[in-house]
């Protein structure tokens, strides 16, 4: 059995991506620091459950999630999922791939690193349909493995991969979107039938 | 860029692109994942589409990060200062 007296200096160290994944839940500081703190309350009242030696990040943010879902879910769900049932497989590749070979010498990476600034990928995130944004968050922020998340989502592996997938193609659009609103992605919808430039 | 290879169809294209994250998850058996490797050796069209979304993962998993407020690291500390008193076994 776990011990408490070990819990703080077990569990402290996981306050920053715990925060982090509060803040893309709630959108709100505020809500994220009780979040975090309510988490941390209820894994010490519950740590003698934990099996010490197993996953103690995956257990805090099992925690964290149903923490969240009771408590801080929006009783309307907004956006629907079905928003983004159109949106094609590799959405940003097809509308931004082979723009590293624009400037030579950068990579992939340094360029939609320079392309997306920090406050529009977390609003993009933030922005996404409630299941879509757990997993997303939970896998490719988190690095959890579908196990993992379906074991702190308790809900099925197929349809952790499902929602992965919708949820991926969900960011790629408001990533997309919100470059394109700032000009600096080409817009015009389908990247293989581009409207013609207007004749002046 | 030539995205003709992103269609749907058959062959060893497709299918990698089929299993893309699948394999940037992580998840894919030993056999399919040194398959997958093999073709992206040899297909730069698939390794360049490849190449491009495990970026961008890296991109959003770095730009994701928050800082921990100072005071909410003292507020959760003190929480469970209190709760560990309050917990003493009486002996």
């Amino acid at each position: 059995m776990a011990d408490q007296a070990h819990f703080a200096e077990q569990a402290m160290e996981h306050m920053p991506s715990l925060y982090s994944a509060a803040l893309r839940m709630t959108r709100n500081p505020a809500d994220a620091e009780d979040l975090v703190q309510e988490t941390y309350l209820r894994a010490y009242r519950g740590y003698g459950g934990f099996t010490e030696g197993t996953n103690l990040k995956a257990w805090l943010y099992r925690i964290l999630t149903n923490t969240f879902i009771n408590r801080y879910r929006a009783k309307k769900r907004r956006p629907e999922e079905t928003e983004f049932d159109d949106v094609e497989d590799f959405y940003l590749y097809r509308r931004l791939g082979g723009l590293e070979e624009a400037r030579a010498g950068r990579s992939a990476e340094d360029e939609l690193m320079d392309l997306f600034p920090e406050q529009e990928v977390k609003e993009a995130v933030e922005s996404l349909p409630e299941n879509f944004r757990l997993a997303v968050l939970l896998a490719d922020v988190e690095g959890f493995s579908y196990k993992e998340i379906a074991e702190i989502l308790d809900i099925p592996i197929g349809t952790v991969m499902s929602r992965l997938h919708r949820g991926r193609k969900a960011l790629q659009k408001r990533l997309y979107d919100f470059a394109a609103e700032r000009g600096l992605a080409p817009t015009g919808g389908d990247p293989e039938h581009r409207e013609p430039a207007q004749r002046g | 860029m030539d995205d003709s290879h992103l269609e749907p169809g058959a062959g060893d294209c497709a299918d990698s692109l089929k299993e893309l994250y699948t394999f940037l998850d992580g998840e894919l058996t030993v056999e399919r994942r040194t398959h997958i490797r093999q073709h992206l050796d040899g297909c730069q069209n698939c390794y360049e589409a490849f190449d491009f979304e495990a970026e961008l993962r890296i991109v959003v998993s770095a730009k994701c990060r928050d800082e921990v407020p100072d005071e909410l690291r003292a507020r959760v500390a003190d929480a469970l200062n209190k709760l560990r008193q309050g917990d003493e076994p009486v002996l």
